[in-house]
């Protein structure tokens, strides 16, 4: 069991840190939003866009909210993060493969 | 005002039904009778439902599941019997519609509350003494994953009387699955079911691992943790990068359905295919999920029995590792028919095959624990025996479906069940049982009673084998699955032999309910009290401490010089307990009901959105986060433990040892 007391040196961010995250969170979803309801590109250039947008969301989520930094000293932080990429990765590529794999051979698309 | 929900929803047209109804209400009558005659609701109150004790915790997981056993076995014996008698003229006794909820109702339940509840039972119990801690990391988490799985699987008990399940299998594979063609209510109890129950699974996986990073004693490196813990720990990992797969699934599925989006419809764009390939992203690694502390509980047993120290360590753990990562990359194999080429399908098939290799190094390395040992024939010992039989025949069937082009002779047919319920029941299921009769003195303080989990043990085996290699045969008939009626006169002399097993398997079932009945009326003979706590002379630390633990587990945390610390300490002479050392106060959690009133919260969250009662699932949900606000606001929520209850606790055990030592 655990100290409920707080006791290590990891940031835990600042109203204004979580402020920022949360504007900058917003923008991004909003201008997915934005981006699909508008159709202001070509289907093609619209999904590269959100999946762009989407990346970058993450990013953000993990610095302002899961305080993600290159100061941190806690090995913990990266290998939390490496762990996510790799499971992102194995489902995400293993999916498009896949599905691409099965597209092709069913002459479905 | 009342949503979808009217009277005729509730099914009291169905006989079975009503009689099902009848029996629950009389048992759970005579439960909350017999507690109020006792007068026992505070301390049920106080000691369990509020605990934050990881031992407590376990031990009402595991009644969890026993409990989802009996229902899902009931759920089993009906389908063998239907299949029994349905067979050209006859319509057996349920009708499609009824039937259709029975299997789906089957896998899911033994799946999700059967087994994950036991594989958390276990690790509850086991993990936190096997590391020499007090409590897990999270405390208060625990008793919240447990909760949700509870009101997870009450959702799915209601299904039975209010509405109805899912009539789609245990995966509710679309566009069946779909408004369209399932507008009624099931898919949406499936859907909340496994959502609820994934958040506690989820919470569980991220508590259980910080503890075994953590919180191990000192001196466990990561290469001295005991087999079981390694286990454990690769199991968490999994359950972290396969759960929220689930719940993207389930979340996608239900926005088709709540929403009309159209993610899997056949309409609009959706895609079905790209459902299986996401929910069996999840569904290949929750197997291993379940198998992996199976095999972790059978190195313990081997070991213990064996009276040696586990043959390969090393390999153990690396195998253990290996599984882990390659069951990442097999998903395909449970639908290598849907029409990917050659390049995917080898490559899984290929994968599915590596994977039998790690799982082939742990038997061998089990029988070569085994080899010149001196084996005691204990109960457990012949669970971990069949189990090895078993196993070995279900991996080989399962390499034999690894095989792209046999899988699509054997796809969906009862070969596939005969297959998996080989490596379920004979690894999952007798790991588990072997673990419960294993640790059972360790949670309790007396042992089970052996003529009985031998008697259990062989209903089991021999009925496993009776009630599912007719499977085997039936599926190289052509038999599919998920039949209700058939009316092929090769097929029918199968289903009956099958059927037999069935209720060789429910004598087996009839024996363990017979032995803790037995066990806990004799608990107090002086063969079946642990008064040592170290009742097998076993290796790892759980058997330190007394039987029951302390809630505090260890007065002094102990000091791990080498792998298998305890059997260290005993031939070494050293008291791993430090008996009158320097006891401190010890810091430890209070008890809390937050876990419980979430859990109600969710449950009312959970059927306020399958009935469309949005009122009620808005009261749920508000519950729910002003419940989390208090908790996380509240600051007294832990003690210390004076120093002179520790001495007290611990003196008794100290007497009770050197009684039990002067009776030898």
């Amino acid at each position: 069991m655990a100290d409920h007391i707080s006791s290590s040196g990891e940031s835990h961010g600042s109203v204004g840190s979580y402020l920022t995250g949360f504007v900058l969170a917003v923008i991004l979803t909003v201008a997915s939003f934005g981006l699909v309801m508008s159709h202001a590109m070509s289907p093609a250039g619209t999904g590269g866009a959100i999946a762009l947008l989407a990346v970058v969301q993450i990013v953000v989520h993990l610095i302002y909210f899961l305080h993600m930094n290159g100061s941190s000293e806690q090995r913990w932080n990266v290998m939390a993060f490496v762990f996510t990429v790799l499971s992102v990765l194995v489902l995400v590529a293993g999916t498009m493969f896949i599905m691409h794999d099965t597209a092709i051979n069913m002459m479905s698309r | 005002m009342l949503g979808k929900l009217t009277l005729s929803a509730i099914p009291y047209d169905v006989p079975i039904l009503v009689g099902t109804f009848i029996g629950v209400a009389i048992a759970g009558l005579a439960v909350v009778g017999l507690i109020t005659y006792y007068g026992k609701w505070g301390y049920l109150w106080r000691e369990w439902l509020t605990s934050v004790d990881h031992k407590r915790i376990g031990v009402m997981y595991i009644v969890v599941a026993l409990v989802a056993l009996f229902r899902g076995f009931a759920d089993a014996i009906m389908m063998r019997s239907q299949l029994a008698l349905a067979y050209a003229g006859n319509p057996g006794y349920l009708p499609p519609h009824h039937y259709d909820q029975i299997f789906s109702a089957h896998g899911t339940i033994m799946i999700f509350f059967m087994a994950m509840a036991f594989m958390q039972g276990l690790m509850n119990i086991v993990v936190p003494l096997q590391i020499g801690a007090r409590d897990v990391a999270f405390p208060f988490v625990n008793t919240l994953s447990f909760w949700m799985t509870t009101i997870s699987f009450l959702l799915v008990n209601v299904s039975l009387f209010i509405g109805e399940f899912s009539q789609c299998g245990w995966l509710a594979y679309p566009p069946l699955s779909e408004q369209q063609f399932s507008p009624g209510v099931g898919v949406d109890y499936y859907i909340w079911a496994v959502q609820l129950s994934g958040v506690g699974t989820l919470l569980t996986g991220v508590n259980f691992f910080a503890t075994i990073v953590k919180m191990r004693a000192p001196g466990m490196t990561y290469m001295r943790m005991p087999v079981f813990t390694w286990t454990i720990f690769c199991t968490t990992v999994l359950i972290m990068v396969a759960f929220p797969i689930l719940t993207v699934a389930m979340g996608l599925l239900g926005l088709d359905r709540y929403l009309g989006m159209h993610f899997f419809t056949n309409d609009g764009g959706g895609n079905q295919m790209l459902y299986l390939s996401v929910i069996w992203g999840w569904g290949h690694p929750e197997v291993y999920i379940l198998v992996l502390p199976a095999f972790g509980a059978f190195s313990e047993i081997t070991q213990t029995f064996s009276r040696k120290p586990l043959f390969g360590y090393k390999t153990m753990v690396y195998a253990t590792a290996s599984i882990m990562v390659l069951s990442l990359v097999v998903w395909v194999h449970h639908f290598f028919t849907m029409g990917a080429g050659p390049n995917v399908n080898a490559f899984f098939g290929v994968m599915t095959m590596v994977i039998a290799v790690p799982t082939g190094v742990k038997i061998f390395n089990w029988l070569f624990t085994m080899y010149k040992g001196r084996i005691e024939f204990h109960a457990t010992m012949y669970w971990v025996i069949g189990f090895m039989i078993t196993f070995s025949i279900g991996g080989m069937t399962g390499v034999m479906l690894a095989i792209p082009a046999s899988d699509f002779v054997l796809h969906n047919s009862l070969f596939v069940i005969a297959h998996f319920h080989n490596v379920i029941i004979g690894g999952v299921y007798f790991g588990y049982v072997a673990a419960m009769n294993f640790w059972f003195p360790k949670a309790f303080g007396f042992k089970l009673n052996e003529a009985w989990g031998k008697r259990a043990f062989w209903c089991w085996f021999i009925g496993f084998y009776v009630a599912f290699m007719p499977l085997y045969v039936l599926g190289f008939e052509g038999m599919t699955r998920r039949m209700n009626h058939y009316d092929n006169p090769e097929w029918h002399p199968w289903l009956l032999i099958a059927e037999v097993g069935a209720v060789l398997i429910a004598l087996g079932i009839v024996c363990q309910l017979t032995q803790l009945y037995v066990s806990i009326r004799d608990r107090n003979l002086a063969e079946n009290r642990d008064l040592t706590g170290d009742p097998w002379n076993a290796r790892t630390l759980e058997w330190s401490t007394s039987s029951p633990p302390p809630f505090y587990n260890f007065a002094i945390l102990p000091e791990v010089h080498e792998l298998d610390a305890f059997a260290h300490d005993k031939e070494a002479g050293i008291d791993t307990r430090q008996a009158g050392g320097n006891y401190q106060p010890i810091h430890m959690p209070k008890n809390t009901a937050c876990g419980f009133l979430i859990g109600a919260f969710s449950f009312v969250l959970g059927f306020g959105a399958i009935w469309y009662i949005w009122w009620l699932a808005a009261v749920g949900l508000i519950g729910v986060i002003a419940t989390v606000i208090a908790r996380s606001s509240d600051n007294d929520v832990d003690y210390y433990v004076p120093v002179s209850e520790v001495v007290r606790i611990e003196q008794e055990h100290t007497h009770n040892l050197m009684a039990a030592q002067a009776a030898e």
